[in-house]
Parts: structure tokens; C-alpha cells; sequence
């Protein structure tokens, strides 16, 4: 029958491994912390901030494709959206960091709220649709209003100081900030595909209608689903605001949705660490590239191909299927 | 002139012409994605590259071999169509098997890379094409001026629509097409080639597309990113109607269009996003959309 967006590797010698399965996944864990401690020593922390924004932006848009089998082609509404609100209130309402992020994250979370209640009313295809048309909608709106400063965004965002007390301007502390957020999150979403909770979700992805058979109300559980990942995405993009000091139109229309999808399809759709690999390598290959003018959009479109035909499992996933572990 | 609403008449009607106009382009690209979706159970997300694509099939012939409109108007759908067979040849048809969402990834990589191209080539400014000339000029019917070339547009779109439609609801091979929709195998058996329906049927929607690219290129200019911003839109119109009904993709396409365009009148703030509200209305009214089936 039809192979699955996800979890392709499945086999019967899933018990036996079930035991190396959390070690793997320590060990993984282990080398990714201790990767982010040192790497900052020897590259460009704003660089590294960046990208584990996009690293937590793919996971919270891999938490819906990877483990509920739902391809929300708008993900950019709550990046963007988030941004604009966390950098609003940052630089407008002169809030502190910590609360111009929890601001855009709530946004996020509302909007995904809304978005989800419409798109979870069909499924595969019209879902992808649905999504994709609310956030051009909502780039509309960021077009037109007048808080996001149209073409300019907003721009010059103050850092602040954390809490009130801790200079962000200092980029060691920033660096701490979002590597706490990043490691936050990223273990929040770990949790969560491990909890009975992730459980159902995974239910409804391999056959919702057993799910909803078994008693399941699955539109509930779709729809909470949506709404974390939204969110995760909200603290994703209003985190970036503040470490860039920008909020623009890019981080909100269609491009930016299809660059989080594409992140997510190199690193392994439904592996807890394809994300965050796939967006380094998709972050690393445009700032190599990018005298390279428009000639990334057609690299990008290439690997978008590629990874579909050749490497549906992604980095980590084909990593994980030779090892016969899961990560 | 008189006035309906508080709104001149030739605003009124002028808004009305361009609602139409851009419904034709609706229904075509949306018929093209629902004939496309039915026998391939895919999304075709290149569809508005293809129809970039036919405007700019159009620009190149007249630059380059010195061949108008109305040649480049049977041509550049065949050459495009072809592309889209090659397409359907070398990449497509691995994926019928896998779930649906993956056809969508590989289509939209092929967007990406078929814009990127043609942004390299010809830069984000819009190309102009002009009129032809046996099109030029237009008529005043007493309450609008009405240009030609719009004019046509909207019958011979409104043609192609309801030709497709006659074809696929009443005719044999429009009876093999939709048998091959709803068992492939049993199709097969009677002796059809399947394989080669399915290739053709993405070559015709592809072809329809690039169509309706060439017709675009005299309205809106010839550029690069013309086809992705209407691609959106044309998903909502396919959200909207369905796509189980060729009539209903048409009819929405049309309907959406002059919607948008009463909408520049009365509201223009809202013109961009009409469409989008209309689909979350009618998703929660109607969730399998206006003429579809549950899906």
C-alpha cells in the first residue's frame, strides 16, 4: 500500500532496539549540546543565534509533518507574525526581552489557534492548500498595516536586558539566551513525541481512521498538535526578532514556509534531530551562496527535488536506518 | 454615464471587466489543477511557474523568431506541455505511489527551480508584450468602454473551459479518462494504456496553464514571480469550489474573480485578501467546498 510521509524505516526488530533507541538519542543529544558550546569559539555566534532559530522553527514544523503526517505549508505565519509582535513590543512598547518574546509567542499561539480550527476541518492535500492561502493572507495584512512598516519591517529592534538586569547587547549572554530557548524547546517537543500524548498523534498518522475507530477524537488531538507547533514556531520567530534586531516581510510570506519545509526534508522528516541538522545545512549552503544571487532559489528547488526522488528519509533518517537505531 | 451605489457606472463595470478577466485566469489554472489532480492524485505546485512560463514562451518567440500572438498562442502550450511531459516522464511518475504530499514537494522544488532560472535570465522587472493588433482598440457599449483584447480573453477562456468540460463529461476518451480516475487497474485490463493517459493528461494541464500564460502576457507584464503570487489564490479557488466537479472549478474561477473585482469598489483595502476570508467562511460552512466531495 502507500508508504507513509514518515517512518519509513519501520521493522520487526523494533523491540529488540528499543533499548538502544534512548541511548542513541542521549548520545545524539549529547553531541548537539556540546556542538553549540564550543562551535560559537571558532564561528560567528550571530550566525549560530540564527540558525538555531531555524533549528527550532523546523522542529516545531516537524513536530506536525513528522509525527501527526500533517504538511502545514504556512508555517511562516507564526515565524512571522511572532516576529513582528516580539519586535513591536520590544522596540514600541519598550517590554523586556523575555516578555517582547512571550508577546510574539502568544500571538503565534492565537493565530494557530484560529488557522488550525479552519485547516484541521480536511485533510492531506486541502490542508496544505488551506494553510498555505491563511498565512498569504496574514502576509497581506502584514503588508498592509501600518505597525510592521511595510517594505522597511521594523528594524533597529533594542536587545534590552533580560529580566530587566542581564545586557543583551553583550553577545555571550545572547548566545546563552537562545541556546537555553533552543534547548528548551527542543526537549519540550522530544517530550511531547514520547508522551502517550505523542502516542495518538503518531496513531493518527499511520490510520486516522482507526484512531477515531479506537475512540480517539482526533480532530482534538490534531488541533492541539497544531497549536503547539504553531506556538514553537511563535518563540522560534520572536526569538529571532530580538537576536537580529529585525522583523521583515520575508519572514512572513510563502518563501520562508517553503524554507522550513525544505530544512525539515533534508534532516529527516519525523527524526528529532533531522530538523535542526537540515536547518544548519540549509542556513550554512545559502550564506556560502549567496554571491550566488537567485541561482540558491534553483539550488534549493534541486534539493527539494532530489530529497524527494533519491533521500526521502533525509540526513539523519538515512544515518539512522543504517545504524538501525532511531534518532 | 449614471450610478449604482454612489459608484460611477464605468468604475462599476470597468471593476466588473477586470474580475472577469481574472476569473479566466482563475478557472483555467484551477480546471488545469483539478484535471491534473484527478488523474494524477496530485498537486500540481509548478502550475503557476508553467503558466510563467508560457507568457515568457510567448516573449521569446516574438523576440527571438519573430512570431506574434496568434502563432505563439498554439505554439508556446506545446512546447510547454511538452516540458510538462518530460516532467511527468522523468520525475513524476515515481511518486504515485507514495503518499500525495510528496507530489506537492517535488512540484513546488520545480517551481523554485524554474523561477529561479528565469529571474536569473530576466531579472524581477516585468517584460512588456503588446497587444496584437487585430485585438487593439476596443468598443463603447453606452456604459463602458470595453478594450478588444479583454474582451477575448474571457471568451476564449470561457471557450477552453467549457470545450474541456464537453471533452472529459461526454465524450469516449473523456469516459476512459475518468474510469482510469477511479480504477486504473480495471482500465488497464480493458486493454487502455493507462500509463501514457496519465502523461498526456499532465501535459494537457500543464499545456493549459502555459495557455493562459501567453494570454496573461499582453494584461500583466511578462515577469519571473508572476505566476507564484496567483498560484496561492488559485489554491483557495480550488479549496473553495473542489475539485471532484470540472464545472465547479470553472464556475468558482469565474465567480471568485468578479468577486474580487466588486470588492475593489466597494473595499478595496480587502481586494488581496477576499479570497482567502471566502475560504475560511466556506470552510466552516461547507467544509468539502462548494462542489466537492468530502475529502
Amino acid at each position: 500500500m502507500e508508504q507513509r510521509l514518515s517512518d519509513p524505516a519501520a521493522d520487526p526488530h523494533a523491540l529488540q532496539r528499543s533499548t538502544l533507541r534512548g541511548n542513541a538519542e542521549s548520545i545524539g543529544f549529547a553531541i548537539m549540546v556540546a556542538a553549540l558550546v564550543v562551535t560559537p569559539f571558532f564561528t560567528y555566534p550571530l550566525f549560530l543565534m540564527q540558525a538555531m532559530c531555524f533549528a527550532l522553527f523546523a522542529c516545531a514544523f516537524n513536530l506536525l509533518i513528522g509525527y501527526v503526517g500533517l504538511l502545514s505549508f504556512g508555517h511562516a505565519l507564526y515565524f512571522g507574525w511572532a516576529s513582528y509582535l516580539s519586535a513591536y513590543a520590544a522596540k514600541a512598547w519598550g517590554f523586556t526581552p523575555e516578555l517582547a518574546i512571550l508577546t510574539g509567542t502568544a500571538t503565534a499561539a492565537l493565530c494557530g489557534l484560529v488557522a488550525g480550527l479552519l485547516a484541521i476541518r480536511r485533510q492531506g492535500i486541502y490542508f496544505a492548500m488551506i494553510t498555505l492561502a491563511l498565512a498569504q493572507m496574514m502576509y497581506f495584512f502584514a503588508l498592509q498595516a501600518k505597525f510592521t512598516g511595510g517594505e522597511d519591517g521594523i528594524q533597529a529592534v533594542p536587545r534590552g536586558h533580560l529580566f530587566g538586569v542581564i545586557d543583551l547587547r553583550n553577545e555571550a549572554a545572547m548566545y546563552v539566551v537562545v541556546l537555553v530557548i533552543f534547548l528548551a524547546g527542543f526537549l519540550f517537543i522530544h517530550r511531547v513525541v514520547n508522551s502517550p500524548f505523542g502516542e495518538v498523534l503518531k496513531a493518527i498518522r499511520e490510520n486516522e481512521t482507526r484512531a477515531i475507530s479506537l475512540g480517539y477524537r482526533t480532530d482534538r488531538y490534531k488541533l492541539i498538535a497544531f497549536v503547539l507547533s504553531a506556538t514553537l514556531a511563535g518563540v522560534a520567530g520572536a526569538t529571532k526578532a530580538i537576536v537580529l534586531q529585525l522583523a521583515s516581510l520575508t519572514d512572513v510570506n510563502w518563501p520562508m514556509s517553503g524554507e522550513v519545509v525544505l530544512m525539515t526534508l533534508v534532516g529527516g522528516l519525523g527524526t528529532i534531530f533531522g530538523p535542526v541538522v537540515g536547518s544548519f545545512v540549509i542556513l550554512v549552503m545559502q550564506f556560502k551562496l549567496a554571491a550566488m544571487g537567485e541561482w540558491v532559489l534553483v539550488i534549493q528547488g534541486v534539493i527539494f527535488v532530489a530529497c524527494v526522488l533519491l533521500f526521502r528519509r533525509g540526513v539523519i533518517g538515512e544515518i539512522a536506518n543504517w545504524l538501525r537505531i532511531r534518532l | 454615464m449614471f450610478e449604482i451605489l454612489g459608484i460611477p457606472s464605468s468604475a462599476l463595470f470597468g471593476q466588473l471587466l477586470i474580475g472577469l478577466i481574472n476569473g479566466s485566469f482563475y478557472a483555467l489554472l484551477s480546471l488545469g489543477l483539478a484535471v491534473i489532480f484527478g488523474m494524477l492524485n496530485i498537486i500540481n505546485f509548478s502550475h503557476g511557474a508553467q503558466y510563467m512560463l508560457g507568457a515568457f514562451a510567448a516573449y521569446l518567440l516574438l523576440q527571438y523568431s519573430g512570431l506574434g500572438y496568434w502563432p505563439a498562442l498554439v505554439i508556446a502550450p506545446l512546447l510547454v506541455g511538452a516540458t510538462g511531459v518530460i516532467v511527468e516522464r522523468l520525475f513524476l511518475q515515481w511518486l504515485y505511489k507514495l503518499d500525495h504530499l510528496y507530489g506537492l514537494l517535488l512540484t513546488f522544488g520545480l517551481a523554485l527551480i524554474i523561477e529561479g532560472v528565469a529571474r536569473n535570465y530576466f531579472g524581477s522587472a516585468g517584460l512588456p508584450y503588446i497587444v496584437p493588433e487585430s485585438l487593439q482598440g476596443g468598443r463603447n457599449l453606452g456604459f463602458m468602454f470595453l478594450p478588444n483584447y479583454r474582451a477575448w480573453v474571457i471568451v476564449a477562456s470561457l471557450t477552453i473551459c467549457i470545450s474541456t468540460w464537453f471533452v472529459i463529461e461526454r465524450t469516449r476518451l473523456g469516459a476512459y479518462l475518468r474510469a482510469a480516475t477511479e480504477n486504473p487497474t480495471l482500465v488497464r485490463a480493458f486493454g487502455i494504456n493507462v500509463p501514457r493517459m496519465i502523461t498526456l493528461t499532465y501535459g494537457f494541464g500543464v499545456a493549459l496553464a502555459a495557455f493562459a500564460g501567453v494570454m496573461a502576457a499582453p494584461i500583466y507584464n511578462v515577469s519571473p514571480q508572476m505566476g507564484s503570487e496567483l498560484i496561492i489564490v488559485v489554491f483557495a479557488v480550488v479549496v473553495i469550489g473542489g475539485m471532484g466537479s470540472i464545472l465547479g472549478a470553472i464556475v468558482t474561477g469565474f465567480g471568485l474573480g468578479v468577486i474580487e473585482g466588486m470588492t475593489k469598489v466597494f473595499f478595496p483595502e480587502a481586494s488581496n485578501t477576499v479570497i482567502f476570508v471566502i475560504m475560511a467562511i466556506v470552510l466552516l460552512v461547507r467544509p468539502a467546498g462548494l462542489f466537492g466531495r468530502r475529502g
